[in-house]
This record gives structure tokens, sequence and C-alpha cells, in this order.
């Protein structure tokens, strides 16, 4: 269209561009942009004595961090003034998590993946089972029509859901964003979602703005997000200014959910009740595929590149940053010895019914996929469904009092 | 943010109304006073360290309001800090330091002489005595900007300081990262030992990066000297004992501080101090002397009387639990301190504090024998 491409020519876009081919801009050195008392200073602290203190340290950028890289990467900015301290800030101050190897790192913008690339490869190879971002490539596949044996035995699967997360690229990341930038992200994607129609036309609650009804009714239907308490987001600086820009839009028929503002740009949520995980990829693709389109109408687009696929705030959430599963009661499979090995062969995860940090209770467990980055969102949801298919059937079998296997581990990468 | 200002110029792109806080909500000192036209005119300023306007005021942001007290809600980073965004903190100053002007001069008096009786608070109601303040070093960031090697940097330099001192005021330090179970259930016991921040005010503004490097607590032998090194500030200093006697505690806060700069200077620091704020500490509430002179006190009696509270205003005293500052009192036992920091010497702020305790122990005695204080009211300090 006439009108984009002259967007297209305009500076503000020019980076977009860069940024859009996956070239790797440049770091400027700090000294381009600072003064001389940080200069001088520069020099009095060598990089050794601000390198932080990881011997207590467990997770994916403690792991990665030695001095050299510090040495190498500790005065380099990206074209925001993102620094590498600002990146690793949540790392330093949370040593390790009781349940989950955590990944210690954050991006401030979408050049900290390439200006701190040294760091971020190694903790996105980590993290993602050996992908190796400097020779490999990241499918992107949004064609629900591709899923099969996508709807579960209601008896066992109480509920689906497919969430992931967009990037608006050009404007910084929760961690470094400003009012304005992050005002700015709420803007865009507010106005495209005014856009949809049929059964993904809804409407937009802002958190600063709400009234105590609506938010009860948010609440009420595990809607709400509140204000991060866990200190793995509030050190990475995402809870700034909280909740002003924040909110939360949600069609009428209450399937379809985007947050803004909150851990990233946007997260996306296709969520039903019952066992039709088909049904839900369909409305997730579809949905995505026009909000996208929406905002390139108005001259934006999403952080992606064939390297890391869609770009989030956290590496672990790079590639798909899909988590695609189900609330499914297994209540003689969970007591099963072989349980934990059966998931960890079908690549799957199991969590409590209320998210990322909480124990099961009672029988009913979250099962959701492992893998975010080197896989489509068609083969990550595939494997869910056939994973969580194949739990139902180890179910039912020692219902019945049969013998259940335990299945081939899914290949991975080569490490 | 250490290093570089952190996206400033960048945020200049955007509109002053674009980025002005949203503080519609808000009751702190800073949001009183920030106004979209000065917010205008103070963010494209920087200190030459690199900390800008957003950085001051980031804690006022996201923290609308206390409970109990109106906070101030904003921060220094540096000693330059206050110069530089001296448009809004000169009012703050103003509103949180009772009426203390720009071109008022905070007097220093650091001499124990100076100070009339003290000595003998009755212990039968005063449990314990303290007197505590900050001292920050100058060419130092302050904690929220500080990088690590800098904090190690004021560790360093502390506890080489620190290790020579002498006689009553000999001690030793104990750093966060390294000390034993067993070393660190006594400072507990003792009352000593400082933890990683929770409050959201200081978690907003920076100051529990990197926990718990650099951080740590010296404390003599005999457990009534006592500094705290990178927590709010470069220094706290705090001298206690159990009982009434305010004299010979702040005798030796003032012997111990005197000491501790000497020896700062023979290393070629000085602590951050000038004539109009007096001593520089990271938080504006705590500029001036930086000093609370309290007791833990019985006043199971005085605490209930309607005029409690317009008595310890014209006291110039402040009352908090005994567990500090977001606390309640628990069985009668109240914190008794001074209200003000700056504009008052520490002297005069410490006598404060003697003569008020001592009248509202008197009115704890008339109230307990059934009489009444009302020929006791005091004038408005």
């Amino acid at each position: 269209m006439a009108s984009s491409f002259t967007r297209l020519i305009s500076k503000r876009n020019t980076a977009v561009l860069l940024a859009g081919l996956g070239a790797g801009t440049a770091g400027f050195l700090l000294s381009e942009n600072s003064s001389l008392a940080a200069e001088a200073k520069k020099k009095l602290y060598p990089p050794s004595s601000d390198y932080p203190d990881l011997r207590k340290h467990n997770n994916c950028m403690a792991s990665a961090l030695t001095p050299a890289i510090y040495a190498k990467l500790r005065d380099k900015v990206t074209p925001n003034n993102w620094t590498l301290d600002q990146c690793i800030q949540t790392g330093v101050d949370n040593p390790g998590h009781p349940f989950i190897k955590t990944v210690g790192c954050v991006a401030g913008d979408e050049e900290s993946y390439e200006v701190f690339a040294e760091l971020f490869d190694l903790i996105i190879k980590d993290r993602h089972n050996g992908y190796d971002p400097r020779v490999m490539k990241h499918p992107t596949d949004l064609d629900a029509s591709k899923i099969t044996h996508g709807m579960f035995d209601e008896n066992y699967v109480l509920s689906s859901r497919v969430r992931t997360g967009r990037s608006i690229r050009g404007l910084s990341l929760p961690p470094a964003c400003s009012r304005a930038e992050r005002r700015e992200v709420e803007r865009v994607v507010v106005t495209a979602l005014a856009g949809l129609k049929g059964d993904l036309a809804g409407h937009y609650y802002s958190l600063g703005d709400m009234t105590e009804k609506e938010q009860q009714q948010l609440i009420d239907d595990h809607f709400l997000f509140d204000k991060p308490v866990s200190p793995l987001l509030t050190c990475a600086f995402m809870a700034r200014d909280w909740p002003d820009a924040r909110g939360i839009w949600h069609n009428n028929d209450k399937t379809f959910l985007i947050w803004v503002n909150e851990e990233d740009h946007t997260r996306v949520i296709s969520m039903e009740k019952g066992g039709n995980m088909k049904r839900v990829f369909e409305r997730f693709c579809n949905g995505l595929k026009q909000v996208e389109h929406l905002i390139q109408e108005r001259g934006w687009e999403f952080m992606w590149n064939e390297r890391l696929g869609y770009v989030l705030t956290c590496p672990s959430n790079l590639g798909t940053g899909l988590r695609a599963g189900v609330h499914v009661r297994l209540p003689k499979l969970s007591k099963d010895p072989r349980f934990s090995k059966i998931l960890d062969n079908l690549r799957l995860q199991k969590r409590g019914t209320g998210g990322v940090d909480t124990a099961a209770t009672g029988d009913t467990f979250d099962i959701s996929n492992l893998d975010r980055l080197g896989k489509s969102e068609v083969e990550l949801v595939q494997l869910l469904v056939d994973g969580v298919n194949y739990l139902i059937e180890c179910e039912k079998r020692l219902e019945k009092g049969q013998e259940i296997k335990i299945p081939s581990p899914i290949v991975q990468f080569r490490k | 943010m250490p290093f570089g200002n952190t996206h400033n110029k960048l945020k200049l792109k955007y509109t002053a109304e674009q980025e002005y806080p949203d503080l519609s909500q808000h009751n702190n000192h800073m949001a009183k006073v920030l106004t979209s036209e000065m917010y205008a005119n103070l963010r494209d300023k920087e200190t030459s360290s690199g900390f800008t306007l957003d950085d001051v005021i980031q804690t006022g942001v996201d923290n609308p309001g206390h409970p109990f007290i109106m906070t101030v809600g904003c921060v220094a980073g540096d000693e330059e800090t206050y110069e530089v965004f001296k448009d809004l903190l000169d009012p703050v100053i103003e509103d949180r330091h009772g009426g203390y002007k720009p071109t008022d001069k905070h007097k220093t008096d650091l001499n124990p002489d100076n100070l009339q009786g003290g000595d003998d608070l009755d212990p039968n109601y005063v449990l314990s005595s303290r007197v505590r303040t900050g001292r920050s070093i100058r060419g130092f960031c302050l904690p929220p900007h500080c990088s690590r090697g800098e904090r190690r940097t004021i560790e360093n330099l502390s506890i080489e300081t620190l290790a020579s001192l002498e006689g009553d005021l000999k001690g030793k330090y104990y750093a966060l990262k390294n000390m034993t179970e067993e070393e660190q259930q006594q400072l507990i016991d003792d009352h000593f030992l400082f933890d990683k921040p929770v409050s959201p005010l200081l978690l907003a503004s920076g100051m529990a990066r990197d926990w718990p490097d650099g951080r740590g607590i010296w404390h003599n032998d005999n457990k009534t000297f006592l500094v705290w090194v990178n927590e709010e500030d470069h220094l706290r200093v705090i001298s206690m004992q159990k009982g009434g006697n305010m004299r010979e505690v702040f005798t030796r806060f003032c012997t111990g501080l005197t000491k501790i700069e000497e020896l700062f200077k023979e290393r070629g620091h000085e602590f951050m101090w000038n004539e109009h704020l007096g001593y520089i500490l990271t938080c504006p509430s705590n500029l001036g002397t930086g000093l609370r002179a309290g007791v833990h006190v019985k006043l199971p009696n005085v605490s209930k009387h309607e005029k409690f509270g317009e008595i310890l205003k014209r006291l110039r005293l402040q009352k908090r639990g005994t567990g500090g500052v977001d606390t309640a009192a628990v069985g009668g036992v109240f914190d008794i301190s001074n209200a003000d920091r700056l504009g008052f010497s520490e002297v005069e702020l410490v006598q404060m504090v003697v003569d008020g305790v001592n009248l509202l122990v008197e009115m704890e005695k008339r109230l307990e024998a059934g009489e009444s204080i009302d020929d006791m009211m005091p004038e408005q300090k």
C-alpha cells in the first residue's frame, strides 16, 4: 500500500527495517553518549571490579557469564542505551528458584539479543535444548488446519488454552521502556484490537481506569492480572509506573484475551472450557493474524527474525513464545512413579492449576509443552495434543488395571 | 542505574506530556511538587554520573502513598542530585523539613558537652536509648545508583577504616554474604542484623540491587556502637544501650563519628556535607543531621490520653512501634524520637528528646497516680 511504503522510508522505520533483517546492529560504545565523568569512572572501575558474585547462583545467566564475556560486553550499549548490567540485574538479584532453573536475564529491546549475543546465545542454547542461534533457523507456522486429533476426551480434560506474546518493533521492552513508550504500545495495540470483528469483537479495560464492578468481573473470569510480585520480574524493572498503560482486552465471548504491558508488550491467550484444543488453536492463529494485519495497516510490525522467531522480553519465550496446555484430571497416572519420566519423554511439563509457581491440588494438573524455540507453533501444539492423548490413554489403561509404557523420548536438537 | 544516562536522551523524542507520570492517585512529597511544567524543565538534565529526573522520582511514581506517613517519593543518586534537581528537591525539602528555605544554613554540632542532662532518664520507664545517623562518602554514587564496583570500594574503605578503631570502639566486620549461621543468629539475637529491604519504597529506587554484595555490619566488642554498610545509605551509624543514659549513648555516638571521619580523611576521603543541607544522604528526609535519637519507653497511660498526639507534636517528637518505622506499638511501649532532621543541630535534637521524654515520663507517673496532666502541657517548640 502506498501509505505504508512512504512510512517505510521515514527515519523512524529505518531502524525497524534493519532490525527486521535480523542484521546485527552494532553496539555503540558507551563513550559516544556519556560525559567525561562517566568516562573517567569507567577507567577507574575496570570490568573485573564490577563483575557480579555468582558463586551461589544457579540460573542460565550465571552459568554463561564468564568474567571475560562480562569484560567484553560491559561497556556496550544498544541503540536505546540499554546495558549488560541492566539485562542481568534480575539474575544477579535472584540466585535461584526452588523449582526451576530460571533464565536470569532479560532483553531491554530487540537489539539486546544482537549487541549482547555472546551472552544471550549461550543462554538460549542452555535453555532451548542446544538451539544455536548462530547457525539454526526457527520455523514459524500458524496454520491451525494442520492439527490432527485435537479434540480431547472431556471426561479428563477440563479446559484448553494457548498463549504467546508479541512485541511491537521499534519500541523498548517492559524492562527498559519509558512511560511514553509504554503508552505508545498501549495505543498501538488497543487501536488495532478495536478493529477486530465477529467472534473476536471485544473491549479494552485499562488497569488504572477500570471500575470496581469491571475489576470483580475480570477476577471472576480469571482474566485479571495484577502488579507482579515475583522478584524475578520486579528486579527486571518491569513493574515500574504500575498501573500506567497496563490493561486487559478480551472478546465478548471471553475466549480470546490480550494482556497489555505486563511482562511483554502483549500476551495473547486463547482459551475455552473443555477439550477442543483444535478450535482454541484456530482462534489463536486467526486472532494473531488479524491483529498483525491491523497493526501493519498503521505502519507497525511485530519483532521477529529468522534466528530467534518472535522476540520477547525473556529469552525463555523466544521462537514461538507458545505455551499450549490443558487442565486435565489424571488421578491414577499422577500417582504412578513413571509419571515424570513419561512427561519428560513427551516434552511436556506439569504445573499446578494456579500457574507457573504453584503445585497441583487434587488430581488436576496443568500440562503444557516444554519447548518454545526451534519447533513451529503447529509442531508444538501437535506435540501437546499427542502427548495429552497419550496421558489420557495411560489413565484409562490404569483404570482398567492394564499396563502402560513409557514412550520413547521425542527427538531434540544435536547438543 | 550505573554508567550512563539510561535511555534519557531517547525519551526526549517524546513530548514532556507523553512522559509525565500519572500522579492523580498519589500522595507523597514528590507528587505534590512535580507539576508537568517542572517535569518538562528538568527532564533533559542529568548529573555527571548519569542520574536523571526519572531516576529521582521512580520510587514516588511506583508508590502512591503510605498508610501511616507522608513519604518523600524521591531519592538522590549522588551528591550532585541535590544541585541539578534543586527545582524539585528544594520545595520537597521545604515541605518535609518544616519550611526550611533554599537559603537557610544548617548547623552541625557534634559536641556532646553541649548537651544538658540526659544521663538519668528513668530506667523504670525508659528501656533503651539509641541514636542513629547516616554518612555518605564523597565522590561515590549513592545506593540507588552505584555500580557493584563502587559499592565494593565503599565496603572496603569502610572495613579498613573501622578496623582502626580502638579502645571501647574496637570491633569486627561481618559481611552479609560471608557470615556463618552462628554469626547470623548472634546478630539477630542482638537485634543488629539488617536484611534485604522488602519495603517497596526502597526496592523501587534500586537500592536492593546485587544483594547482599558489598553489604555488612560492623559492631564494637561491647555491642554499643554499630555501623551498617551499604544498606539505605553508604553508612548508617548507631549508638545504643539498654536503659536511660542517653547522654552516654550520644557521647559515644559523637566520639565514634568524629573518629571515623578523621580516619576516612587520613585515607583521602571525606563525608558529603555542605552548609545548606548538612550531611547528604540518599533520602531527602535524612538531610541535615540524618539524626534520629530515640528511646523505647513505657507510656501505657499517656499514650491513651486524648492529647497524646498534640503533646508529641509540640515537643517535636514522633512515635513508632518498637519494631521500627512501619510498626505499631505493642504493650504500651513506644519508640519516641525526634521528628526533625534538618535545621536543628545534633545537640539540639537530642536535647529535645531528652527534655521531651523526661516530661512524658513525668506525665505517665501523674496519670498512674490518677492525677491530671492538664497543667503540664508543653509549649510548641
